[in-house]
């Protein structure tokens, strides 16, 4: 009897272990296979003149590989919706943990958590035909299509990831800290800058990279909305290209294995390399300003 | 000797929402005397001590009833600056709580927030409030460790010279030694007997050695009614009634 049950267990365990190796398996060989056909475009165009190439003309003769004009996109679309949706969200979930009355958070919360389920390209599709026409008249600039559109709308994108993970991280501050915050004769505010913020910063830091994550990655919001002119932008009103948007409107048309094929695979390694760094810097981050918590006996 | 009074509360009554967790209490505590408030748990002490600093305005639908003075004036009058207040109110909890912050800015918490920007006089009174509070040996070396590097009692001692570095009149404490082991415990008795010389102290205690040994006064609650009040030598050897008897005997509760 107990050998029967020594077996099954044995064989739960290894089914476990297929799942999960079978998982990470696949996921890493989608990495490899992306190096794969990335690296290629190196024989042809140096890894300097690849990155810090400003024409990509991929389909000229002879074809200009330099995505400068699609990094330079991606990264001012995505510092600009950070700067819109880090405060936006952190402040909304400050308001939502610490001022909010119970029953306005208990209905406020889930309504928040429902909208980071918008689908990107319901966003993409408002800034498209509400957002663009409106800022094109109002500021008189050529399209409406531009950064700035596509920054707003990504920004809108995340606001509710970072907030609902925010909202999280303040609310679990121990109230024991708060209380002897106030008993010192600091005000609400005072407790809420110096003690519970500074407390929550690590959950705070990996809402914004899951909102940020999100946003650097997306693909159809700047594709829809960023107006895709692949040159390095004199302003946030003039449209871009960032890379996941010219790897998705190229794909289709690029050669299977020619070397715009190889660039477009190579743009998604360095993308890749982005994300990743990015990651890195947020678990940095979170692990260092981690507090050990309420006081340990 | 009769010493001025610093605080009374008068027909003081407290709900939870429709809970009632204290009847009509009126108690006075006067200068430089330490009152201790013993009872079983739920009797309602904390909460009690917990409105002399109106800690409890944070709780939602919670209510109070009657007055608490502090110098004559009523704590819970509307024009009362509850900020200014708990400066002057100070208060332990029950579990040591520092900032996760270091030792010295967990002194120097307090002072920032009430508007001391001279940095010379931040670093004396941090020096000061550790050297009343007993730790300033312990820790000299290490003022910007992190608190919470400290053991149990010496986070307990940070908290009270956190609490005083504010330079309050009156100091709360909330079971402040339940949390220690009892060399902790004893420090923490020995500087309260030091602390009275400047303050006035109440003490929400369960352990009723401790209420013998640091107060001058002691109150038992009951089921959110205050039973008796009277010199703690009086109320631990002669009690007037049965029930406090029974307590402090340790017959029920």
């Amino acid at each position: 009897m107990a050998n029967t049950r020594q077996i099954k267990d044995r064989g739960m365990n290894v089914f476990f272990f297929c799942i999960a190796t079978a998982s990470i398996t696949i996921l890493f060989m989608i990495s490899v296979f992306l190096f794969m056909e990335g690296l290629p475009i190196f024989k042809v165009v140096s890894v300097k003149d690849f990155i810090f190439g400003s024409y990509w003309y991929p389909t000229s003769d002879p074809p200009d590989f330099g995505i400068f004009p699609l990094i330079i996109g991606s990264v001012v679309v995505t510092i600009l919706s950070a700067s819109v949706s880090i405060p936006l969200g952190v402040m909304s979930a400050v308001y939502l943990a610490e001022i909010a009355r119970v029953k306005i958070r208990e209905i406020v919360k889930p309504i928040v958590e429902l909208l980071a389920a918008l689908p990107s390209v319901v966003i993409g599709f408002f800034g498209m035909v509400i957002v663009a026409p409106f800022l094109q008249n109002v500021l008189d600039i050529p399209t409406g299509l531009n950064i700035f559109n596509a920054s707003l709308m990504l920004a809108f994108m995340s606001v509710p990831t970072i907030c609902s993970i925010s909202e999280d991280a303040i609310y679990s501050v121990p109230t024991n800290l708060k209380e002897a915050s106030l008993a010192l004769g600091a005000t609400h505010l005072e407790t809420i800058v110096r003690v519970v913020l500074p407390a929550s910063i690590s959950g705070i830091s990996t809402a914004i990279i899951l909102g940020m994550s999100r946003a650097i990655g997306e693909t159809m919001v700047v594709l829809m909305v960023a107006g895709g002119a692949a040159m390095v932008p004199a302003s946030i009103f003039d449209p871009a290209r960032p890379m996941p948007a010219s790897i998705a409107a190229e794909m289709a048309e690029a050669p299977f294995r020619g070397d715009h094929y190889y660039a477009l695979f190579a743009t998604g390694i360095v993308l890749f390399v982005f994300i990743f760094i990015f990651n890195i810097i947020a678990e940095h981050i979170a692990h260092k300003y981690r507090q050990v918590g309420e006081a340990s006996l | 000797m009769e010493r001025p009074l610093k605080m009374a509360s008068n027909h003081l009554h407290f709900y939870y929402g429709d809970f009632e967790a204290l009847h009509d209490i009126s108690l006075e505590f006067s200068e430089n005397q330490v009152t201790a408030l013993i009872g079983p748990s739920g009797c309602g002490k904390s909460t009690y001590l917990r409105c002399m600093n109106r800690m409890n305005d944070l709780i939602a639908y919670s209510r109070v009833e009657g007055e608490i003075l502090l110098d004559g004036e009523d704590i819970y009058a509307p024009s009362v600056d509850v900020v200014t207040l708990r400066s002057r109110v100070g208060m332990v909890f029950q579990k040591p709580n520092p900032f996760p912050k270091s030792i010295f800015e967990n002194i120097a918490y307090g002072l920032k927030v009430n508007g001391v920007k001279d940095k010379s006089k931040i670093a004396s009174r941090v020096e000061k409030s550790l050297i009343r509070a007993a730790l300033w040996g312990e820790v000299k070396d290490r003022l910007h460790d992190s608190a919470l590097g400290l053991s149990g009692g010496q986070q307990q001692r940070l908290c009270i010279a956190r609490a005083l570095a504010v330079e309050p009149e009156v100091l709360l404490m909330d079971e402040p030694c339940s949390a220690l082991d009892p060399i902790a415990t004893q420090k923490i008795e020995e500087l309260i007997h030091q602390l009275k010389i400047t303050y006035t102290i109440i003490i929400v205690t369960h352990n009723m050695q401790q209420a013998a040994r640091v107060s001058d006064i002691t109150a038992f609650f009951y089921i959110g009614k205050l039973i008796e009040v009277n010199d703690t030598d009086t109320l631990f050897t002669r009690p007037q009634l049965k029930q406090t008897e029974d307590y402090i005997t340790g017959r029920f509760g």
